[in-house]
């Protein structure tokens, strides 16, 4: 199991290296002269010469990258011009926010779509096969900022059974004492009812936005790859052997018809991510991805790279997981290995 | 008795119309996916021409208004007609879109094609691009690439375009490859055609199909990002009518209940991918009927 980890490991270290060559590139692209742009706007020549010196802009492109590389191993990710704080403590703060918000779509996604995946396969051509496709077409067409709109019109301004789309807090609640940095946890360990409350109304609308973005595909994967090991000849034997069907669907079905759904999963965060940055916008969230979104409107950089290596390393360990989680749902992995 | 002679040897021939005709008939949301299809496109080509008010003719006097028959799908806050913007802006969006696949389809179908045909050290070094673009998450990976090359709707289509090349370039590269040694091209090969006319003659035209259908279904995708993109203030400035940007526009007034301002360009957005996604499901079941779900 160590060596299946550690060559598992090894895999992601070629994409590490790329996605830092890239967040490299991108930052040496940046529109204009980076070193008359950190200077200001009042900047001489000679000041700006200063700030080149400064960011190591007149060294050649390998010394540059050399000292990325340093600045990266250090945790320096620049700092924001708009706040004056170190981009990494930044995205540190924000991240728990970002990741309570997809975890929960996320649960919410595969608990709707996984059942419905498996019924529709079970009972093709019934309704519930229509809806399933009704469901996984749509879920691809509608963007995600625009389900989310349309859920704050309907459940906040017509029902008014949620809070106003504004961040993780009502204004009338402190947040809870941090220890994860996840609302929800930290309010159940503070043991305060209210908080905890207040903190799930205001999740609700913006995890429920990124789980039917995500339903799609999961759904979808999930009833092709049912119908296809329902319809294996080691189906029709175990059927034939008189085993009860929920026996036959579940341990001898479903188990088999979870690796590609498993795999679909690396593909479906990928969406998530992304999604994300637009579902913060839309709520207000004080997420990662909305701290991208202001810091790219002011034309701030520094948080923007910060921003996609961050997310790419945190994409790279989550398709890791979900390799290392294939070895441990299919055991012919663990031998090939 | 000559002409019935003819007419029995020669085996009808269907042409290209009938073809797309058997193909639409087969499947009624093919059909229904290729009749949108065309009304995107003529909005696309005249909408300026047939749209009621100006797109950026503002009426602060009639601001805010719902629906009426005056006003379609009502007015915005400046009081444009919001009929107008929708339908104007399907040029903006579907040229995006448009450019974005095409290119893609250029570099990346070219590249997979190389990769699978040669193989080597050429494959290798395009499967590591590939792989590297496939590390990040996409649409990040696209605002980052939007926020260096700089905020303009031509850096928007680029990074549409290079965020999609890996799926192209796999598709096309496992196409190739597969039809490297096949027998066709083997006696093409030895009766003395160059590689790059093999390349032209042989492999292209056999994939082709795989890869046009694969444009319609990274279409939706193609608007789906440039849209969020916009979204986020990215690339298309305001005034000018985009649908992304129009929804933006309209997000702050949904909470006091001024629904129509986003619900309309949000359609719009969502009609055409839905109609790019069927039109692909479509052209997928009669080009590659195994993989339908």
């Amino acid at each position: 199991m160590l060596r299946t980890f550690t060559a598992r490991l090894a895999t992601a270290v070629p994409s590490l290296i790329g996605v830092v060559i890239v967040t490299f590139l991108l930052t040496r692209v940046l529109p204009g002269d980076p070193a008359a742009y950190f200077a200001g706007p009042t900047a001489t020549e000679q000041s700006i010469a200063e700030v080149r010196h400064q960011l190591g802009l007149d060294l050649p492109l390998w010394a540059q990258f050399v000292r990325y590389v340093q600045d990266l191993i250090h945790g320096n990710l620049g700092q924001s011009l708009t706040t004056g704080q170190p981009v990494l403590n930044e995205i540190l703060t924000r991240l728990p926010a970002s990741a309570e918000l997809v975890l929960c779509g996320l649960v919410f996604a595969i608990g709707i779509a996984i059942p419905l995946g498996v019924l529709a396969a079970l009972k093709q051509g019934s309704f519930i096969d229509h809806a399933c496709r009704v469901v996984t077409t749509a879920g691809v067409s509608v963007p995600v900022f625009f389900t989310g709109l349309l859920l704050v019109y309907v459940f906040y301004y017509q029902l008014g059974w949620s809070p106003a789309p504004l961040g993780r807090l009502d204004v009338f609640f402190s947040a809870p004492t941090d220890r994860t940095g996840f609302y929800l946890i930290d309010a159940l360990l503070d043991g305060d009812g209210e908080t905890f409350r207040a903190a799930l109304a205001q999740l609700i609308l913006p995890a429920l936005t990124l789980g039917i973005f995500a339903l799609a595909p999961i759904a979808r994967m999930t009833r092709a790859a049912m119908l296809s090991v329902l319809s294996a000849d080691f189906i029709r034997t175990a059927r034939a052997a008189g085993l009860s069907t929920a026996t036959v669907v579940i341990r001898y079905g479903f188990r088999n018809a979870l690796l590609p759904v498993v795999t679909t999963l690396g593909m479906v965060f990928s969406f998530l991510l992304g999604a994300a940055v637009l579902v913060e916008k839309v709520f207000a969230w004080p997420g990662i991805g909305s701290y991208a979104v202001d810091a790219l409107v002011a034309s701030d950089y520094a948080p923007v790279q910060g921003f996609v290596l961050a997310m790419a390393i945190l994409y790279i360990s989550l398709n890791l997981v979900i390799d290392l989680l294939y070895t441990v749902i299919d055991p012919r992995m663990r031998v090939a290995a | 008795m000559s002409s019935t002679v003819e007419r029995a040897t020669r085996p009808s021939e269907p042409g290209l119309l009938a073809h797309i005709r058997n193909v639409l008939l087969e499947n009624p949301v093919t059909l229904f996916a290729a009749v949108l299809f065309v009304a995107f496109v003529l909005i696309g080509l005249f909408g300026p021409w047939i749209v009621p008010y100006s797109p950026l003719a503002s009426d602060t006097a009639a601001a805010l208004r719902p629906p009426t028959a005056a006003h379609w799908f009502g007015t915005d806050q400046l009081g444009r007609d919001i009929f107008s913007r929708v339908m104007v802006a399907t040029r903006l969006d579907l040229t995006i879109a448009i450019v974005s696949v095409v290119s893609v389809f250029a570099v990346g179908g070219l590249a997979g094609i190389l990769a699978g045909f040669f193989g080597g050290w050429l494959d290798q070094v395009i499967g590591r691009i590939t792989d590297t673009i496939m590390a990040f998450p996409l649409f990040v990976l696209a605002m980052g690439i939007v926020a260096a090359l700089g905020n303009t709707v031509g850096n928007i289509i680029l990074a549409t375009a290079i965020v999609n090349v890996p799926i192209y370039a796999r598709i096309a590269r496992t196409e190739a490859a597969i039809r490297r040694d096949a027998g066709f091209v083997q006696a093409a090969r030895l009766s003395g055609n160059s590689d790059i006319r093999l390349l032209l003659t042989q492999i292209l035209p056999n994939i082709m199909p795989i890869m046009v259908v694969q444009m319609s279904l990274t279409m939706g995708y193609a608007i789906l990002n440039a849209a969020g993109l916009s979204f986020i203030g990215l690339g298309v400035r305001p005034p000018t009518p985009e649908w992304g940007i129009m929804v933006a526009e309209g997000a702050a007034f949904i909470v006091s209940g001024d629904w129509w301002i986003a619900l309309f360009p949000g359609l719009a957005l969502m009609l055409a991918v839905f109609c790019f996604n069927l039109l692909g499901d479509g052209l997928r079941d009669i080009v590659d009927p195994q993989r339908r779900t």
